[in-house]
Order: C-alpha cells, then sequence, then structure tokens
C-alpha cells in the first residue's frame, strides 16, 4: 500500500485545477467552486452508503454549517478558515449528538429519521425572523489569514480555499477507509451479527460514520455560503436539497472517494445549461437523469469511466 | 376551584383549535392515505404521490376554469373535482405501475424510493410544460357553499366538507378491506405474497388495482384542496415530505393509523399556530422524529407477524 493511486491521482488534479484557476472564465470557476461544496455533501453519503444506508436528510448539516458562517459572519468574524472549520466543527457536532439516536436505525427508517430532523430545521430556519425568515442572510466577502481580496481576486483565492478543503477532505476520507475502522464499512453491509461477533460494535461504526458524514456536509455547507454569498432554507435545508445531494452521489456511484466531486461537477454543469434553457427543462433533465442511471448504470459514472479505462470491478 | 379551572382553559380558544385541527387533519389524511395503502400493499414509499396531488389539482382547477367561464351550473365544480382524479389517477396509476415499478419489485427499497423520486421530478419538469408558471384559480365550489358562524368564528363549509370527505374515505376504505371479497384478497396478499399467489390470486392485477387506487386518491386530494388553494408550480413539493410524516406517525400502511395520526398532528398544528407560531411549520416533522425515536413502527402499526 506504499502508491495510493488514488491519493496519486488527486493530488495531480488538484496541482492542475489550482494552476488552471488562474486561466478560466469566471462563470467555470463559479461552476467548480459549486461543485466542491456539493461534492463535499455527496463524499459525506459515499461514506454512509458503502454501509448501506442512504441519509434523506443530509440539508440539516450542510444547512446547519451554512447559517453558522452566516450567523458567525454577524458577529464579525471574517476569516475563511475560522468560518468554515468552526461552522463544520459545529455539523459535526450536532451529527454527533443526533447520531446516538440515528445510529439503531437501519433502511428507510434511518433515511425518515434523517429527513424528519433535516424538515425540524427548515421550520425552525424559515420561521425565525433573527435567520432572516424565508428570505435567508446574507454572508459577506471572506478574508484569508488578513488578505482581503476583492473582485476577480476574491473568487480566485477562493477556488485555491476551496480545493485545499476538498484536498484535505478526500486524503481524510480515503486514510480512513483504509483503516481497521474504515474496512468495516462493508463488513457490516454485508452481515452486522458477524461484525458483533468479532468484536466490534455495529452502532459505535455507524455513529463514527455519520459524524463524518455530517463533518463532510458541514464542510459543504460552509463553502457554499462563502461561494454564493448568501443562504436561505429553501435551497440549504429543505427536503428537496437533500434530494439533490442523493442524486449527485447516486450519478456520480461509490466506488472512488474522488467519484462525488466528479458527478458534482457533472451535476452543476447539466444545470448550469438546463437553466438556460429555463426551469422546467432543468427538473425533467435531472428526473430523466436519475432514471437512467438507476435502470441501466446503478454504479454511476465512476463505473463508466473505469470500463473506459478498461479495468474490471475489484472486490465485490 | 371550578371558577379558577374554567379560567385557566379558554372554551372558545380550545373550540377554534379542535376545529382547525380537524379540518387540517382532513386534508392530511386524504392526502396520505393514498401513499399509505400503497405502502402497505407494495411496501414502496411512493414520492410520485406529490405528482399526483399536483397534477388532480391542476387538472380540476383547469376544466373548472373552462366550465366557470362558460357559466354552466355551479355544481358542476364537484363533479369535475371527482372525474379530474379519476382521469388522473388511471392514466398515472397505470403508467408508473406498469412502467416503472414493475421493474423495480424485489430491489432495495433505497432504489425504489429514489427511482419515484426521479418521476417526481420529471413529472414536475412535465407539469411546468403543460400547465406554464402562472398559478390558477378554481374558489367557486367554495364560493357557491357559503360560510357559517360558529361561536364567533367564520368557516366555510367547504372546508368543513374535508371532513366529511375524509371520513367517506376511511370508512370506504375499511368496508372494502373487511366486508368485500376483494378487500379479503388484498389483505392475503398483504400477508403473503407468495402463499396467495401459490393459492391462485393474481397479485400483479391486485398490485396494478392497488396503485391506481392509490394514485386515484392523491389525485383526489390535490384535486379537492384545489377550490382553497391557489394551484401553483410546486404545491406537490410539500405534499410529499407531510404524507411521509402521516403515514410514519401513524404507522406505515395502517390506515386507521393514518386517520388518528392525522387528527393528532391536526390538531398539534393548530394549537402551534394558536399559542406558538414559530413553531407552526416544524412541529409536524418534531412529531415524526419523536415517533421514529419511541415508537419506530408508527402509533397504530399492527403487530409484525414473525414467519417462519
Amino acid at each position: 500500500m506504499s502508491a495510493d493511486k488514488t491519493i496519486i491521482g488527486v493530488t495531480i488534479a488538484v496541482v492542475l485545477l489550482a494552476c488552471a484557476n488562474f486561466f478560466i472564465a469566471d462563470w467555470i470557476r463559479q461552476i467548480g467552486l459549486l461543485s466542491m461544496a456539493i461534492g463535499s455533501v455527496a463524499l459525506g453519503l459515499l461514506v454512509l452508503w458503502r454501509t448501506g444506508l442512504i441519509s434523506f436528510g443530509h440539508a440539516l448539516f450542510y444547512g446547519f454549517s451554512a447559517y453558522g458562517v452566516a450567523l458567525l459572519n454577524y458577529l464579525g468574524v471574517r476569516d475563511a478558515f475560522v468560518l468554515v472549520i468552526v461552522s463544520a466543527a459545529a455539523s459535526g457536532l450536532l451529527a454527533w449528538g443526533l447520531g446516538f439516536l440515528v445510529r439503531r436505525y437501519r433502511a428507510i427508517f434511518f433515511a425518515l429519521l434523517t429527513m424528519a430532523f433535516s424538515m425540524i430545521l427548515y421550520g425552525v430556519l424559515a420561521k425565525t425572523e433573527r435567520f432572516g425568515s424565508t428570505d435567508g442572510l446574507n454572508v459577506h466577502p471572506p478574508t484569508f489569514l488578513g488578505y482581503a481580496p476583492v473582485d476577480q481576486a476574491a473568487q480566485i483565492t477562493l477556488f485555491l480555499f476551496g480545493l485545499l478543503v476538498i484536498y484535505g477532505l478526500i486524503l481524510g476520507v480515503q486514510i480512513y477507509l483504509r483503516s481497521v475502522l474504515g474496512q468495516m464499512t462493508t463488513a457490516v453491509r454485508e452481515n452486522e451479527i458477524r461484525v458483533e461477533y468479532l468484536g466490534y460494535s455495529v452502532e459505535h461504526v455507524i455513529h463514527i460514520k455519520y459524524v463524518i458524514s455530517g463533518l463532510l456536509a458541514g464542510f459543504g455547507g460552509a463553502i457554499m455560503a462563502l461561494a454564493v454569498g448568501q443562504v436561505d432554507p429553501e435551497s440549504m435545508a429543505y427536503w428537496t436539497a437533500s434530494g439533490e445531494f442523493v442524486f449527485v452521489a447516486i450519478l456520480a456511484g461509490t466506488g472512488n472517494v474522488a467519484a462525488p466531486f466528479i458527478g458534482a461537477v457533472a451535476f452543476e454543469v447539466i444545470r448550469h445549461f438546463a437553466w438556460e434553457h429555463g426551469a422546467n427543462l432543468w427538473q425533467l433533465i435531472m428526473g430523466g437523469t436519475l432514471l437512467a442511471i438507476i435502470m441501466f448504470v446503478p454504479d454511476g459514472i465512476w463505473s463508466v469511466l473505469q470500463r473506459l479505462v478498461g479495468k474490471k470491478d475489484g472486490v465485490k | 376551584m371550578v371558577q379558577l379551572l374554567l379560567g385557566w382553559f379558554d372554551l372558545q380558544l380550545i373550540f377554534t383549535i379542535l376545529t382547525d385541527g380537524l379540518i387540517y387533519g382532513s386534508y392530511l389524511f386524504i392526502v396520505a392515505v393514498g401513499m399509505t395503502v400503497i405502502f402497505g400493499v407494495q411496501r414502496v414509499l411512493n414520492v410520485t404521490h406529490g405528482s399526483f396531488y399536483a397534477f388532480g389539482a391542476y387538472l380540476a382547477a383547469y376544466l373548472g376554469g373552462i366550465w366557470y367561464e362558460h357559466e354552466l351550473p355551479d355544481f358542476g365544480g364537484f363533479v369535475i373535482i371527482f372525474l379530474a382524479a379519476i382521469v388522473v389517477g388511471v392514466f398515472f396509476g397505470i403508467l408508473i405501475e406498469r412502467g416503472l415499478l414493475k421493474h423495480l419489485y424485489g430491489k432495495d427499497e433505497h432504489i425504489v424510493v429514489l427511482a419515484t423520486f426521479a418521476a417526481f421530478l420529471a413529472l414536475e419538469g412535465i407539469g411546468l410544460f403543460i400547465w406554464g408558471t402562472d398559478p390558477y384559480f378554481f374558489y367557486q365550489p367554495q364560493m357557491m357553499l357559503g360560510f357559517v358562524e360558529i361561536l364567533g368564528m367564520t368557516y366555510d363549509y367547504y372546508n368543513l366538507s374535508l371532513i366529511v370527505l375524509a371520513l367517506i374515505i376511511s370508512l370506504s376504505i375499511w368496508y372494502f378491506l373487511s366486508r368485500t371479497i376483494w378487500g379479503r384478497l388484498l389483505q392475503a396478499v398483504i400477508f403473503d405474497r407468495e402463499v396467495s399467489q401459490a393459492m391462485g390470486v393474481n397479485v400483479t392485477a391486485v398490485f396494478l388495482g392497488t396503485f391506481i387506487l392509490g394514485t386515484t386518491l392523491g389525485a383526489l386530494s390535490g384535486a379537492a384542496i384545489a377550490p382553497t388553494i391557489s394551484v401553483l408550480p410546486g404545491i406537490g413539493v410539500e405534499v410529499v415530505v407531510l404524507a411521509f410524516a402521516v403515514v410514519v406517525i401513524g404507522g406505515m400502511g395502517s390506515i386507521p393509523g393514518a386517520l388518528i395520526g392525522s387528527v393528532l398532528v391536526g390538531v398539534v398544528r393548530a394549537a402551534a399556530i394558536h399559542e406558538f407560531p414559530q413553531a407552526e411549520m416544524f412541529v409536524i416533522y418534531a412529531i415524526m422524529a419523536i415517533v421514529l425515536v419511541f415508537r419506530p413502527e408508527g402509533l397504530f402499526a399492527p403487530p409484525a407477524v414473525r414467519k417462519i
């Protein structure tokens, strides 16, 4: 395991993107930023999904963290590093707390309980005037360790910052999945009782996954808040947002930790061009794509890429 | 002492909360009962239920618009409500069951939910293509029935008639399930699909029939609500999660559970609106979470039978 191909590949991709960042058009950079945010949440779903659990409520952590950024702004905090790390950590903490309840559930009950929690957050956000009700709150442009860029420089710096964050997230998840705890993932999915007999606690394994997953969704929400400069309950905490994350996760497939980001880019590019032709087209395309993926490519884009390169699936 | 107690309880407020809760609970029941029926029989948590609701509302409002434009008799609006429900229900019931779900029975339940979510998104888009983004209004049936004053509060008969509709639906379903041969066949299929198939029950037909029933109920809920709302894009989105909540609270697949769950949620929500308005939007999901935590099988789910 001296040379991890995934880590090498991701490192090369991140370096290339960091260089390209200085030459690409603003709208492409914006798509990149949004993809980083959505991709982080989808990565969080991947961590859960590998055990066979799907959360229909990841907008809870995403929205919680995005609002965390906006509220820290009001307290005068402007530094991107502080904003993102504190907000994501708060999401992780929330996941840790809820994890005590959620870890007992499987299958559809898990999905519905997580959805219920996210809808509670939506209801609170949409009805609390201090949080801007349904209008949401503005997020000020961040500073980076004292450096306060404006206009295009601000976006370029944010892109670099985002790359740094997701590079850290991908490495972290890759290392986790390779660890003994991470290897339990498949074991829990295949046979929980056997895992218990081996001396590991299934609930403990799932709890840790849930916290990691919430943390990742928190990073995604914080990046999104900074990239868009605004947070609102409808697009950050409603069940349709959770649905979009699951959509990206399915689109991408669970084959690799980099897959969610490729899926997110595909998602944002389709969305960008579909919106130009009207909102009704967007939902139709999204629904049609999701159906086609479920029916014909159940392992997502990653499996298609693998087949193109000519590699066969490893462990099934 | 009695005086003191009476002082604590504001009778009029209690009455208002109960009536509002009953109306909203009936609305919830009508919306959720179709989803519960489908889940009970097919074990499919059907997100497209929101589309059936929206299409029912749109078709009723569209036909109603044409009807009243030509100044045809007022009562026609009520015929249109049921007509729209049946047209939408049968059409989409066959389309979704034969075209989509048929290929997914026996697959992972997440995949089935996601497939219905995909179909829901596609139908939302198609709805926008057909009906556009402008709102439709279908207020005439509500106006026609008029208003009534009870204890100083004004109610319209149309909203009160939703309570009657909810009662009629629940009684019919109860009668169908326990007093007719088809209902008993359905129960046999719910209990054990394989054995009933071996005994000669046409399970494919039962599944299709149930799905059309559930779809029609979904469309009926939309068509019946249409006179009280402005029919806009996105009305189906909220209904999906509301119906999820009611189905979970009552017990997945239990019809009496859905009825009692709806009324419970309706009354609690009405109390929240009058006493603690900030909680209005999340109180339903808070109940849903509490039920899932303490009684994940739902408040009124029938005890699960252990099969050997």
